[in-house]
């Protein structure tokens, strides 16, 4: 393992103080337990949002804590989900009267640890609704698995209910906002190489120089199928036909439900996209390949999405939500509106994304 | 023979003990199938486990289970997290202010375990999960209480119940945890989940095969 750490095990401690250190004037950090908040925290008569998950996926979460996104996030150890303590005493440092909302990638840790967590926030009397993203087209049916896995769809969730909360959305309106944009956004992810968790040392998988795994998550785990390597407009092609030809999504989540005061079971279905919609392609860099990769798939994403009928009337190209170093990329498609537009084009100030300041 | 406050505080170190030895192996057999952290998580679990023994070595068993859950659910995170916190928790509740364990008691214990595992994660038997490991176990335990045995069979039976469970779990199709997502891919793989339950009950049998 070569990689620049001092300690494997002081890696996530290590870098949240250095973040700390870097960007005073956005975020603050508290450990034991450890979560990063916005600097301005509390937000009073604002809806705070807390989101959080395994670390190695940066800037996401702690890099989407700022003015109009985010206000507390909650890291794990790399690729491990968050313990509920973390939640809870974000949840408490952070709210401003308004209420929380935690905004969950769909993996059985997490999803766990943030329902204890929202459940003892609850019983210490703070308002809290808990919203699931599930967007990875590359796991086919709910029935069969723990369900779709939340990825790219998280990071513009994260940006556009962020702006909405600015704006003054209540908590009840900021979930259907978030649900609207997790069955409205769709992702497929592929890997060049694996990576290596610093304390485990060594890389999760092998991936032969000439393979490469399509449909992978962002944990360096292996994807859906291995075949042997493919050219960018071959791998674009094969990612973007899977978002865009991937059928209507139905599945069961478990959400809150306020009134009866208990996790209720509801049913959400994605509607498929078609012809004549508009979308924000975001090209997600896992990592590791380099930058000068990135335009190359979006110049075959923005080809293809012409030819189907889609109108790319935003774009997000970058590493925003990685898999530490790995090799790879995966693209999101999110159908917009006014509404969704308006937000997406709010202010932001985080440390991985900053416009209209 | 019961178990005592201070068996249940040794059992507890030599669960430790044998995670961290374990923990390299464990952590392999997640990254088989799952995100090659289980080892490393259970690891940092029981260490906090440890750190938090002496506050509590003056009290009722329950209380010592219930203190052991709640340092897991505040320092693993992951799907162990809350599936060990939660039946750590809830076995320590079944045994609420008892200060010597009996056979019995043993069935409450794990049955509260199996319960809070199953309530958390909501796993079916051959989902290729802990669950499989655990309610082997259970069903052995209540079988062997039925036919009069002490306390040293019954862990021993359980043990052996929870290794054939977690062996089972190598040509099982996952359906739950990160394992699902790999559909087909995740046959022929032990469980690493699975694997710490045996673990874990075996520890058990050994801590009660030497007391006596
Ligand atoms: N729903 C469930 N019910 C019971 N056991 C489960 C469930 N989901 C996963 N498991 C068990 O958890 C084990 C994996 O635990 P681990 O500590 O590696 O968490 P993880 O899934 O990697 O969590 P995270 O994704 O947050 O890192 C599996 O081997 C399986 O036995
Ligand atoms: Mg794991």
């Amino acid at each position: 393992m070569k990689k620049l750490i001092n300690k494997p095990e002081d890696v996530v401690k290590e870098e949240l103080e250095g973040l700390a250190l870097a960007y005073p004037d956005i975020v603050k950090v508290h450990f034991d337990p450890d979560y990063v908040y916005r600097a301005d925290a509390p937000v009073k008569g604002k809806v705070a949002l807390i989101s959080g998950g395994g670390s190695g996926h940066e800037p996401m979460h702690g890099g989407l804590v700022g003015l109009g996104m985010l206000d507390g996030a909650c890291p794990g150890q790399v690729f491990t989900s968050p313990t509920p303590d973390q939640m809870l005493e974000a949840a408490k440092m952070v709210h401003g009267g308004a209420g929380v909302l935690y905004i969950v990638k769909n993996y059985t840790g997490d999803v766990m640890n943030f329902e204890m967590a929202a459940d003892m926030a609850r019983s210490e009397g703070i308002r809290v609704l808990s919203i699931l993203i599930d967007d990875d087209t590359a796991v086919k049916d709910s029935t069969w698995t723990a369900g779709r896995r939340g990825v790219g769809t998280t990071v513009l969730a994260e940006k556009i209910v962020g702006a909405a909360a600015e704006k003054g959305y209540d908590l009840k309106k900021l979930a259907d906002l978030c649900r609207k944009v997790n069955i409205n956004g769709r992702s497929m992810g592929m890997a060049l190489t694996s990576c290596t968790v610093p304390m485990a040392g060594k890389p999760t998988f092998d991936l032969p120089e000439d393979e490469m795994e399509i449909g992978v998550g962002i944990h360096g785990e292996p994807g859906r199928e291995r075949m042997s390597l493919k050219t960018a407009d071959e791998i674009t092609e094969m990612l973007a036909l899977s978002i865009i030809d991937d059928p209507a999504y139905s599945r069961t989540v478990r959400e809150l439900d306020e009134e009866k005061g208990e996790w209720v079971d509801v049913t959400l279905e994605d509607p498929p996209f078609k012809a004549g919609d508009q979308v924000l392609a975001f090209v997600n860099n896992m990592g590791g390949s380099a930058a000068v990769e990135l335009p190359i798939i979006y110049r075959k994403l923005h080809e293809i999405c012409e030819k189907k009928g889609l109108k790319i009337v935003r774009n997000l190209i970058g590493p925003y939500i990685t898999s530490l170093e790995m090799q790879g990329c995966s693209i999101t498609l999110l159908k917009m509106d006014d509404e969704l537009l308006e937000l997406w084009d709010a202010p932001v100030k985080t440390i991985g994304m900053r416009w209209g300041i | 023979m019961a178990i005592t406050t201070v068996d249940v505080l040794n059992c507890l170190r030599q669960m430790a003990d044998v995670i961290h030895e374990n923990k390299e192996y464990l952590t392999d057999l997640d990254s088989a199938i799952g995100d090659a952290d289980h080892g490393i998580n259970m690891d940092r679990g029981f260490q906090a486990i440890l750190k938090k023994l002496p506050s509590v070595e003056d009290k009722d068993a329950g209380t010592i289970l219930k203190t052991a859950g709640m340092a897991l659910v505040s320092s693993v995170g992951g799907a162990a997290g809350p599936l060990y916190g939660t039946a750590f928790m809830q076995a320590g509740m079944a045994i609420a202010g008892k200060y010597e364990l009996e056979a019995e008691d043993l069935l409450a214990i794990l049955d509260a375990a199996l319960k809070g595992v199953i309530m958390r994660g909501r796993a079916n038997l051959a989902d290729k999960t802990m669950v499989d490991a655990i309610t082997p176990a259970v069903n052995v335990i209540r079988e062997a209480l039925g036919n009069g045995a002490g306390t040293v069979e019954v862990l021993e039976q359980a043990a052996a119940a929870a290794k054939k469970g977690m062996k089972d779990t190598i040509p099982m199709l996952a359906k739950k945890g990160r394992a699902s997502y790999l559909g087909e891919r995740s046959i022929g793989h032990q469980d690493p989940g699975a694997t710490s339950s045996y673990l874990l009950i075996n520890t058990m049998a050994e801590m009660a095969r030497v007391k006596e």
